[in-house]
């Protein structure tokens, strides 16, 4: 059956704050304004109460941005290789790192910029065996900016308790006093609270878009949600982002009660799980035109910026419910303490990306659940080597979804080296799956 | 100056055959299957579904010709067969969108599932096969359909082309080294498996160390069945398996994945490096027969 498509309305402003997002960080000393770099996964809200004009740099989609652009990440990776980073280190760090180290800047066009705008300080939380080194390092290659470093490593979040809580938020006051100390601006308590809401917003309701995409025909696939669910990592306490996400929201809302799908032909639905191979979103558009699959989601678009419920209180069952917001929940937060109080727990309790981390049982079930809730019919698989943390339960998982039933397609390559991708391999899986299923391609 | 001829240790003999006792002008169905793999092209004929020629040659640097080169080579054989007498040709294998003259191509998970039927019969249900370049595992229903599927990663380590680099390195025969390997009182360690380069270094270490041949060859192939019993497990191994491909007839190999899995594999019927083109020539008799209804 023909379903009805039609272009995003909001996909332009989306792009534009992206492309805003990277000009900002690289003008910011011009307005004199202050830059810092960190993790996507940095509580962003907390540099926000230095003042309304500081401007991030979040490292992951970064990396990404550079590994599309593979003439330049291929400089780039080669560059910090000849200083001797090792190949099999993060593919977005080795990305970021070989950008310092040309000291040349891409914007989100592919447009390079001289010199890499330095930041004023890295903060960063360290939750695997990279995020912190990452800018240990990156200090060094830059000359040596302050560097502050949260680690989060409390454990999963149904085994949250307040001791666990209260590590992260002391850290958080911490940091609040060091950021004063290395800007010699003096903190704002009322700006924290806004982006601490706004973080929240942004996150719930990304959580909640992603909800709508259980939708048959779904009304967005994967490759259009790379370009959504980022705005999570760049700077999700901005009240811009929340803003787009409102909008968003009610876009996909409508696109679902109106029937409007993703393709026009969706004649089969799958998920994925890892960072997708950056340069070479064609494998996408392949599945898609080749044989009308739609990829409608994966816990890495779903699970790295949105918030929710996560596994139950008994640790057995995954539950894909966007996770209240300060608001919903009836939190008040009135001061410092409890709007980094709310940060901290709402980051370490609901972020999903932080839960199956702890344990392949988590993100087994995490993954059959989603299999389920959105209706797909298999999962491919990236075998990622570009990403310890996130291909470390990639081949136990598969194997637990084989023995639920699940069809599993497993590739290989890596998310942010383009020298580490085999085409034709590649498709010659897709295809061998796709007949082993027995969906046709489409005429 | 010195002329110095060098062996070609890495190099398998070709092979073209023809069921002598068979006419097929008598056949309703003649299909064709062309297996254009990344070291070796088979092009098979098959009357009504049954074996009736092939070629087994090794693939050159361009797809087109290699295939032609087999298919042709094979008609030579027959004699009085033209490429027009062939009702459906399929082309499976790392090359097959190459192949002009296929009028369909099928993946070769799928072909050598079938042919995996074809060329074991229907009780196997787990199919190994050992390529050139890939390794893969299938598991598959009795009539060959494929169920379920993984594949090695990229990495020349454990498949044809890294053996065919270790045969050279050691100045032996392709054909013999299976054999020669199993001629050790003791099994070595393995060698590296992650990587064939690593494996190739590790065994001019071995040599330098003085080991002899067999043994190194055994550390190598034990090397190698390690890593094909790793992929055969993820998959899961029902007893009854077969291994197809190039490297099915690596008697060192074989062995070594029998005595890891603890399991005798199936006893092939056929040439089982034959059963990707004889999967695809078993498609093209379904497809012919389907296009005339």
């Amino acid at each position: 059956m023909e379903v009805k498509v039609r272009p995003f309305d909001c996909w332009d402003d989306f792009k534009n704050y992206r492309i805003e997002y990277y000009k900002n960080y690289l003008e910011a000393k011009d307005k004199g304004g202050i830059r810092w770099a960190g993790s996507a996964w940095s509580f962003d809200p907390v540099p926000a109460g230095l003042g309304e004009d500081v401007y991030p740099l979040t490292g992951e989609p970064y990396g990404a941005t550079a590994a599309f652009f593979r003439e330049f990440s291929v400089r780039a990776l080669e560059t910090i290789e000849r200083k001797g980073a090792a190949r099999d280190l993060c593919g977005y760090m080795r990305n970021y790192w070989g950008s310092v180290a040309m000291d040349k800047y891409l914007l989100a066009d592919g447009t390079e910029i001289e010199p890499f705008p330095k930041p004023d300080f890295n903060f960063t939380i360290h939750i695997c065996c990279t995020h912190a080194k990452w800018y240990h390092y990156a200090a060094e290659l830059e000359g040596g900016v302050p560097t502050y470093a949260v680690d989060i490593s409390v454990g999963p979040g149904y085994q949250l308790d307040d001791k666990k809580i209260e590590y992260v938020v002391r850290q958080l006051e911490d940091a609040v006093t060091w950021m004063e100390k290395v800007t010699g601006r003096e903190y704002d308590d009322e700006l924290l609270i806004k982006a601490v809401e706004n973080e929240a917003k942004s996150m719930t309701l990304w959580s909640k878009i992603c909800k709508l995409n259980q939708a048959v025909p779904a009304p967005m696939e994967e490759k259009s949600m790379f370009s959504f669910y980022v705005m999570t990592l760049l700077r999700r306490s901005d009240e811009k982002v929340v803003k787009l996400y409102e909008k968003l929201y009610d876009e996909v809302e409508s696109r679902v009660k109106r029937g409007i799908g993703a393709l026009t032909h969706e004649q089969f639905r799958f998920v994925t799980d890892n960072p997708p191979p950056w340069p070479f979103l064609k494998v996408y558009r392949y599945l898609e035109q080749t044989y009308g699959a739609v990829s409608v989601g994966s816990i890495y678009t779903f699970g790295l910026g949105a918030s929710w419920i996560g596994m139950d209180e008994k640790g057995e069952n995954w539950i894909w419910e966007p996770a209240p917001t300060p608001e919903e929940a009836g939190y008040e937060i009135h001061d410092r303490r409890s709007a980094l109080w709310w940060t901290a727990m709402f980051n370490l309790k609901y972020r999903a990306s932080w839960q199956h981390e702890y344990s392949h049982w988590i993100r087994k079930q995490e993954t059959l659940q989603m299999v389920k809730d959105w209706k797909a019919d298999a999962i491919i698989m990236h075998l990622n080597r570009g990403c310890e943390l996130w291909n470390m339960s990639t081949l136990e998982v598969r194997d637990y979804l084989v023995k639920n039933n699940v069809p599993v397609a497993t590739y290989e390559g890596n998310m942010a080296d383009p020298r580490e991708f085999d085409e034709a391999r590649t498709f010659n899986v897709i295809d061998s799956f796709m007949q082993s299923l027995g969906i046709e391609k489409l005429a | 100056m010195v002329t110095v001829q060098e062996s070609e240790y890495w190099r398998w003999p070709e092979s073209i055959w023809v069921d002598e006792s068979k006419n097929w002008q008598d056949a309703e169905v003649i299909s064709c299957g062309i297996d254009l793999g990344s070291v070796s092209t088979q092009a098979v004929v098959m009357l009504d579904g049954e074996l009736y020629a092939y070629a087994n040659m090794r693939t050159g640097t361009s797809s087109a010709a290699s295939a032609e080169k087999a298919v042709n080579a094979m008609l030579e054989k027959i004699g009085d067969m033209k490429r027009d007498d062939i009702h459906y040709i399929v082309g499976t294998g790392y090359g097959r969108v190459s192949i002009p003259f296929a009028q369909k191509t099928i993946t070769e998970i799928a072909c050598h599932g079938r042919g995996a039927v074809y060329v074991y019969g229907d009780k196997v249900r787990t199919v190994l096969d050992m390529g050139g370049q890939d390794l893969k595992a299938i598991k598959v229903d009795s009539r060959g359909k494929v169920i379920n599927f993984l594949m090695n990663d990229k990495c020349a380590a454990g498949t044809g082309r890294g053996i065919e680099v270790v045969c050279d390195l050691l100045s032996i025969p392709i054909t013999e080294a299976g054999q020669l390997s199993l001629q050790v009182d003791e099994e070595p360690e393995p060698v590296s498996t992650t990587c064939v380069v690593f494996a190739k270094s590790e065994i001019l270490g071995l040599i330098r160390k003085g080991w002899g041949k067999e043994r190194i060859l055994a550390a190598f192939f034990n090397a190698v069945a390690s890593r094909v019993v790793e992929l055969l497990e993820r998959v899961g191994v029902e007893p009854e398996f077969a291994i197809t491909g190039g490297i099915s007839k690596n008697i060192g190999v074989v062995k070594r994945i029998e005595d890891k899995l603890g399991l005798k594999a199936l006893e092939p019927k056929y040439d089982p490096q034959l059963a990707g083109a004889i999967g695809a020539a078993l498609f093209g008799r379904a497809l012919y027969i389907k296009s005339k209804k």
